[in-house]
């Protein structure tokens, strides 16, 4: 019984497969993308020769990064509940809830700067956690798939907000079409990190860059990381090792939904300033595609969040060129049909790599090797 | 040793015969120069180790993949299986040891699924039964054809299964393990079929690893040892022991405990445990059950599988509510204790599953070897994980245990079971444990790395350790125990020295016989 206890050497190979996989799958998303426009009578060299001369402008990755950061937030959000297999589909309801509490409590209190930021974000937090703790207390006490509940509270969150923002948030003015709350003092405000012409990027990247940090040492570095990771990769092992389920449960549940509260916060401390009847919705949802893109890795979910940013503040540069902006939003939906599919192969690739190399490996150290 | 001696048949006509089979995997050859010859009409064992290649052999046979070498006849006849549509078409049936079977279906239903009779573009349900009808009065099947699979028990669902493969015309069936998940009585009805089908010119290729039902039923054995066959011998000519030896290649090694180390310290005291199957089935699978492990003690409990010794584990992890009873540990009350507190508190245990129970099959070994223990000073500090020394005590473990992998960052899926065993082994022992709950603790691993975790588990004992040892190999059990129960029915129905029990005394308690009035 030879001593085994070498570190393996790095799998090259490996190493390639993941770094090849995001770009096949953005290849196999253009090229259906490309198909789509062609058969809609379009040019598809046009649409990709305006996203490339977009690219070459340093306004546009500002734009970018600022659209990417409240999606680097949702995709953290939503990235918590994958690692152990809950799937959070709530993240749109907990952050516009969080939006109008944040309003209601920012409104109401007078306190300097960065105080009045921090207290803003906790609300935000608070609220995100309260309201994903009903779903996760249904799972719990009940076994209520998170699935099925998150999607109906994000319907009870939309009712709710609705009727609260109409009855009692909204300040009308004659003739004001757009409704708005009352406004945020601007000690609450968010201040920008840059500024370029009508292009900025507010301090929020900052949050969201420390977040992906808290990320990486929560779920790869601490217990409560392992233990959740545990009961992902196999509840009955888990439970069996003392990690108690329905904890797990609760505290991934709620910790998602925290990190779902911040999700609007860029756009109310950041933007508009206020909860107003034209508010940027469905980051929630994005928030899962640009999880699945970055495979819940925090530099992962950085480059698709980026990427996401990117395709959206690009999307008005192609209504210039007479192309739909929702050509964006298809290819979008293409990449995370990819991701998914493209993904899949690479890990099977990746194990049986493992596979083969560790039996190879063991071949020459096992005592039949030696007699045959 | 009486080795690469193989009975040629005595005229009647062969059924299978394999020659020359080799079949290799990436980095490992799971068969070599397999030869095999199974008479017409005669049920014909093979038994080996887990990991001797067995199941490999029979998926050969089954068409479910093909040999790199070496050729396949059925009835005298060489023929090329490539799936096993091809082996069913030779006629060659086989019954999984996990059944497939739609339990919302009827057992007509499961049985003609794939193999419909049509009739005028409609299933003939009327046909099918008459069919069914006429094999079960031929075979001596006894089956309800109109009842729905969920209501029936584990020997039914089996017999639906050999009903399946006869439906489709099979004449060879392979049966993988059938009796694991059979209670005793259940068994001699499976063997009365296999019986009658051998006298209605059936042949049954029966894969076991339990000697004593081999030699029970056999006509022909072949033994298959490190991916080849050794030998073939008939069951008049062997015994259990002489049987044993040939699936190991030398003499048994044998698990002896030598002088005892029991103090007078009661680590563990189990009193009137009783559990429930769960919340919804009030049905006890754990009945009254109370025993004491003093430290450097090791109690064996034999039983078949699923009579209650899972659950009884269950019980006193904290993993399964207590319906009636106590679990003392040190003394102190375990009722209020959570699962984690358990094993933090010196609960160790190598689990009855390993994949299941044990194991993040796509973590590397090092994180696997946290699993259980991250409140452990050893890997964390703080909230903190502290993988370097988690790292480090996986080399440990894969040195001291022998674990064959390629490092401590390999994934757990890489490597053999028995190896994924040594590792759990290992982790489990160096956690120092008070308590070591063992189930199954050197099952598929190999003959030296057997001797080696035994030697493990008997300096555990002499340090003090107190040992709750479950398995269903025999000599394991009565080489290492101070103190063996027979589990039946999830009650405790005998108690015996190990000194003076036999295989076959333990037999007869796990079949059911309860310890009479001479009880210790």
């Amino acid at each position: 019984m030879s001593s085994a206890a070498t570190r393996p050497r790095i799998d090259w190979g490996g190493v390639a497969i993941s770094v090849a996989s995001p770009i096949v799958a953005l290849a196999i998303a253009m090229g259906l993308t490309s198909v789509l426009m062609l058969i809609s009578g379009l040019e598809p060299s046009v649409a990709f020769n305006t996203v490339a001369t977009r690219m070459q402008e340093s306004t546009a990755w500002i734009d970018a990064a600022q659209q990417a950061v409240p999606l680097y937030i949702s995709a953290i959000a939503v990235a918590i509940g994958f690692k152990m297999n809950l799937f959070n589909i709530g993240v749109e309801g907990q952050y516009r809830v969080a939006m109008l509490t944040t309003v209601a409590v920012g409104t109401s209190v007078d306190l300097p700067a960065p105080l009045h930021v921090l207290l803003c974000l906790a609300v935000a937090m608070v609220t995100g956690a309260a309201w994903a703790a009903i779903p996760a207390l249904l799972k719990v006490h009940r076994g209520v798939s998170e699935v099925i509940s998150t999607i109906m509270m994000n319907y009870i969150a939309t009712g709710v907000l609705a009727f609260l923002f109409s009855e009692v948030f909204a300040q009308r003015e004659v003739g004001d079409l757009n409704p708005k709350s009352k406004i945020l003092p601007t000690s609450a405000w968010m201040p920008n990190i840059i500024e370029e012409g009508l292009h900025n990027l507010t301090g929020f990247i900052v949050v969201a860059a420390l977040l992906g940090v808290a990320y990486y040492l929560l779920v790869w570095k601490s217990r409560f990381g392992f233990q959740l990771r545990a009961s992902g990769a196999n509840p009955t092992a888990a439970k069996t090792a003392g990690i108690n389920p329905r904890s797990m449960i609760l505290r991934a549940m709620l910790l998602s939904g925290a990190v779902a509260g911040l999700v609007g916060m860029p756009q109310l401390l950041g933007d508009k300033h206020a909860y107003s009847s034209d508010l940027q919705l469905g980051l929630g949802f994005s928030g899962i595609a640009v999880a699945l893109l970055g495979r819940n890795s925090p530099i992962g979910i950085a480059f698709a969040a980026l990427t996401f940013g990117f395709l959206d503040s690009a999307a008005r540069f192609l209504d210039l060129e007479q192309i739909p902006k929702e050509i964006v939003t298809i290819m979008q939906g293409i990449l995370v049909l990819a991701v998914v599919v493209v993904y899949e192969v690479a890990r099977r690739m990746k194990q049986q790599r493992t596979q083969e190399r560790s039996s190879r490996v063991l071949e020459f150290a096992s005592p039949e090797a030696a007699n045959a | 040793m009486g080795d690469n001696q193989f009975r040629t048949g005595d005229g009647a006509p062969t059924a299978v015969e394999l020659i020359g089979i080799t079949k290799r995997f990436p980095g490992v050859v799971a068969n070599r120069d397999i030869n095999l010859r199974v008479r017409a009409g005669t049920i014909h064992s093979l038994v080996g180790e887990n990991g001797a290649g067995k199941s490999t052999l029979m998926k050969t046979l089954y068409g479910m993949h093909r040999p790199d070498e070496g050729t396949i006849a059925i009835n005298g006849e060489v023929v090329v299986l490539r799936s096993p549509t091809d082996a069913i078409g030779k006629g060659i049936g086989m019954v999984h040891q996990h059944f497939m079977l739609a339990d919302n279906l009827s057992v007509t239903e499961n049985i003609i699924i794939g193999a419909e009779p049509m009739r005028r573009g409609r299933i003939d349900y009327a046909e099918a039964k008459r069919r069914l009808t006429e094999l079960k009065a031929a075979y001596g099947i006894e089956l309800d054809l109109d009842e729905i699979v969920e209501h029936l028990g584990v020997g039914e669902r089996q017999r639906v299964e050999i009903l399946k493969v006869l439906f489709r015309g099979a004449r060879i069936l392979i049966l993988d393990e059938p009796t694991a998940v059979l209670v005793p009585a259940e068994v001699d009805e499976l063997f009365a079929n296999l019986r009658h089908l051998v006298d209605e010119g059936v042949t049954v290729l029966f894969i076991s690893h339990k000697l004593d039902e081999v030699l029970a039923i056999s006509d022909e054995i072949t033994v298959i040892r490190g991916g080849t066959t050794v030998a073939t011998v008939a069951p008049d000519e062997v015994d259990r022991r002489a049987l044993g030896e040939l699936m190991v290649g030398s003499e048994l090694p044998a698990p002896d405990t030598q002088e005892s180390t029991i103090t007078d310290h009661v680590e563990l005291s189990v009193r009137g445990v009783s559990a429930r199957e769960s919340d919804s089935d009030p049905r006890l699978v754990v009945s009254d059950v109370s025993f004491d492990i003093r430290r450097g003690e090791i109690v064996g409990i034999a039983g078949v599988e699923g009579n209650g010794q899972f659950e009884l584990v269950e019980a006193i992890l904290g993993l399964r509510p207590l319906a009636t009873g106590s679990v003392q540990l040190g003394g102190r009350d375990l009722e209020s204790l959570s699962v984690s507190d358990r094993r933090n508190g010196g609960v160790g245990y190598i689990p009855f599953d390993r994949h299941r129970e044990g194991l993040l099959l796509a973590s590397p070994l090092w994180e696997n070897m946290i699993l259980g223990h991250d409140a452990s000073h050893r890997f964390s500090r703080g909230p903190w994980i502290k993988s370097h020394h988690a790292q480090d005590e996986c080399d440990v473990a894969i040195k001291r245990f022998g674990v064959m992998t390629p490092g401590n960052g390999a994934p757990a899926f890489a490597l053999s079971g028995g190896n994924q065993q040594k590792l759990i082994a290992g982790r489990e022992m160096m956690s120092e444990p008070t308590l070591l709950i063992a189930a199954h603790p050197t099952r598929g691993v190999d003959i030296g790395a057997q001797a080696a975790i035994w030697d493990e588990l008997r300096a555990a004992r002499s340090a003090g350790l107190a040992m709750l040892l479950i398995s269903a190999d025999l000599e394991e059990l009565i080489g290492l125990s101070d103190t063996l129960l027979v589990m039946f029915r999830g009650e405790i129905t005998a108690q015996l020295d190990p000194s003076d029990a036999t295989p076959q005394q333990l037999g007869s308690y796990m079949a059911g016989e309860r310890q009479g009035a001479s009880a210790p």
